[in-house]
């Protein structure tokens, strides 16, 4: 019998909006001008967050934080295309999801600060707590996917993580069950080319994270994760296809950490400075900049405007989080099960926490 | 004879027996290029090359997994995992295969592996990096569990982990890591492990701490004649050390910050039951974190035993 080829895959990759500012006109989305508005301001608003939480962490007043600078448009893009009954699993570098999704700024800022409160999520946004153990969260977003399909709902669930996460234990078993069980779960992969100091080539031998998804049988796609319209058009996609029935995508954006790993790390010990400026350049807000202000939507007085509306914004938001009264010492012990053991109780009183 | 903080301290350790042993290889996260997250392996690269000191991908399973391979076949892999909470997704392997190769073959296959990661609470770190687990892997059989509690000790029990027949997990108190300084011999030396050492010498109450909780411990004291002992090996763990300060004090004090419940504190107290009962002149006491996850930063210092939980304890039992 000879050899015969019985399965072979394709990975695609998609981009919208080039560097220059010009935009694929099939493959752009359909926004109108105030919407493209809409999208620019909550990039702004979730840099400026970032800066502002940059310079606090430096002042002693946040702990250690991970900035999400040249990740804004593979953020806030997939963010603003999901549906208030979607549910979305984040890791610790999202600032640009929450925020888009309306995640209160100040709450974030309770977080970065070492305040459990600060993940307590609004009623009505279905959104998890951060994850800190890279990759736990990505088997979540499946079985909230299997969920949704047992109550016969249209919802999809959705997971961020990096290129690091995707070489766990869980993103397989996670991926592979959405698979088996055609989950309407969208994985997002961050893709921004490091995790701490190990380069996305020591993560995995495949050339593409993308691909993976052959291997589950779900689909997958490489999208070009500084362009915001790539990014929603490819996150729209899969949440169609979850919500009619076809199953769980993954998607890849390709997009670049242009900060330090953390505010404890230090990205010169393994990284050069050449190839964080070749990043600089290919950055979201610069192209859409371009794009915006052929089609008249951009002037420096509309971007200053808008800078500092959300300068204010986010200042508001520091103060009210600074100015909030201090955890209470019991929610250490009173949130630990619906109802307490004898000896919590007891520690509540020897402690001195409880009356 | 060198100043050395516990990281270099380790980190000295480590460079001996790599040059000492060529099987020594090191693999984790971050632990080439970039010398470590708390850069315990700064400069191993540099020396030893890509092929010993192995940066990897994100997979503490696929790290701890792989070094009992390794070790299998002979080599000395020493696995770093970035932060305690973090070696739980290679739970199943420390538990399942390299506490129980030895005993499964019959002797035929071994497990001498180290696996080194920082654990403990009181750095203001982000979630789920100042996990207290020790009892866990305390529990499990055929695995040995140490903690240091300064840069002597920490480099001559490294050392020792590095020359065991079987898998030692060796935590490392993350509070320590840059606070204290004591001389460190630069030769290599080895503490036994499965010893305790006597920290301070009293005659009136038994203090048993280990890592960052020992030096807590050391400061209640004052004013109170307390014996206190560095557990250091946490499994297998000095009984007689234990036993014979109870007998001469007759009074137990444990202090950890891990959560009371299950944690190793009851394990040395029901030794002390089982052989000294009748040497206690009072009960004893543990003082240790309530039966609740460990908490962000704004609500550790009142989660960790503080001084005057302490002392609180030791003048519980001396009024009995
Ligand atoms: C299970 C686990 N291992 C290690 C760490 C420490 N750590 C935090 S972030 C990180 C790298 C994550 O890389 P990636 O998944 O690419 O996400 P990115 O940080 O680039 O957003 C590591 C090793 C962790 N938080 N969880
Ligand atoms: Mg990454």
């Amino acid at each position: 019998m000879p050899i015969s080829i019985i399965d072979e895959f394709k990975i695609r990759r998609l981009e919208v909006l080039d560097e220059s500012g010009e935009a694929d006109a099939e493959l752009m989305p359909p926004f109108d001008g105030n919407e493209i508005k809409k999208i620019f301001e909550r990039i702004i608003l979730a840099r400026t967050f970032n800066q502002r939480a940059l310079s606090l962490q430096r002042e002693g007043r946040l702990g250690t934080y991970a900035s999400i600078l040249g990740q804004e448009a593979s953020q806030v893009g997939s963010a603003i295309a999901f549906e208030q009954s979607d549910w979305i699993f984040p890791s610790f570098r999202e600032t640009g999801v929450l925020l888009a999704l309306g995640y209160p700024a100040w709450q974030l800022f309770r977080y970065w600060s070492g305040d459990e409160r600060g993940m307590s999520a609004p009623d009505g946004l279905n959104i998890f707590p951060m994850s800190v153990p890279v990759g736990s969260q990505i088997p979540h977003a499946t079985g909230t996917a299997m969920a949704m399909k047992i109550r016969g709902a249209k919802s999809a669930s959705a997971v961020y993580f990096g290129d690091g996460a995707s070489s766990r234990g869980d993103f397989h078993e996670a991926l592979n069950l959405a698979g088996v069980f055609k989950a309407p779960a969208v994985f997002l992969c961050q893709n921004n080319q490091w995790a701490i100091s190990v380069p996305r080539h020591l993560q995995t031998a495949a050339k593409t994270i993308a691909q993976r998804a052959f291997g589950y049988g779900i689909e997958g796609i490489q999208v070009d994760g500084n362009d915001v319209f790539a990014v929603y058009r490819a996150t729209k996609d899969a949440l169609n296809r979850a919500k009619s029935g076809q199953g769980a995508t993954l998607i890849e954006c390709f997009t670049y950490r242009l900060d330090d790993h953390t505010t404890s790390d230090d990205s010169s010990r393994y990284r050069s400075a050449e190839e964080v400026e070749e990043w600089k350049k290919k950055e979201p807000l610069i192209r859409l900049r371009l794009f915006m202000k052929k089609k008249g939507l951009w002037t420096q007085a509309y971007e200053d405007g808008v800078a500092g509306n959300a300068l204010s914004e986010i200042d508001k938001a520091i103060s009210q989080a600074e100015n909030y009264p201090p955890p209470d010492k019991a929610d250490i012990i009173r949130f630990t099960n619906a109802r307490l053991t004898l000896r919590q109780k007891k520690e509540l009183k020897t402690l001195g926490w409880e009356k | 004879m060198a100043k050395l903080n516990i990281v270099q301290a380790i980190n000295s350790a480590l460079k001996n027996e790599m040059k000492r042993n060529s099987d020594v290889v090191l693999l984790g996260e971050d632990i080439g290029r970039d010398g470590g997250v708390f850069r315990v392996t700064e400069g191993l690269l540099e020396i030893f090359g890509p092929e010993r000191v192995i940066d990897t991908p994100l997979a503490e399973l696929g790290i701890i997994g792989s070094a009992i391979g390794m070790a299998a076949y002979g080599l000395k892999p020493v696995a770093e995992i970035q932060f305690m909470a973090f070696s739980y997704a290679g739970l199943e392997q420390i538990f399942s295969h390299a506490g129980r190769i030895r005993s499964r073959s019959r002797g035929r296959f071994t497990c001498p592996i180290v696996v080194r990661m920082p654990y403990g609470i009181g750095i203001k770190a982000p979630e789920l990096h100042s996990e207290s687990a020790e009892a866990l892997f305390c529990h499990m059989p055929g695995i040995k569990v140490v903690v240091p509690s300064s840069p002597y000790n920490a480099k001559g029990l490294l050392t020792s982990a590095l020359r065991d027949p079987d898998p030692v997990i060796f935590l490392e108190p993350s509070r320590l890591y840059r606070s204290i300084k004591t001389d460190v011999p630069d030769e290599d030396y080895a503490i036994p492990l499965g010893k305790a050492a006597i920290y301070q010498e009293g005659k009136d109450i038994t203090v048993v701490a280990w890592g960052a909780m020992l030096h807590r411990a050391a400061e209640a004291s004052a004013g109170f004649d307390a014996e206190i002992i560095d557990l250091m090996t946490l499994k297998p763990f000095d009984e007689e050390a234990i036993l014979n300060s109870v007998r001469k004090t007759g009074r137990l004090v444990i202090a950890h910050e891990a959560t009371r419940s299950g944690g190793l504190g009851a394990e040395i107290a029901a030794l002390v039951a089982e052989e000294a009962v009748m040497h206690l002149k009072a009960p004893v006491i543990r003082v240790a974190g309530p039966e609740a996850v460990t908490p962000m930063a704004k609500l550790e210092d009142a989660y960790m035993p503080q001084i005057d939980r302490i002392r609180k304890a030791f003048a519980t039992v001396m009024e009995f």
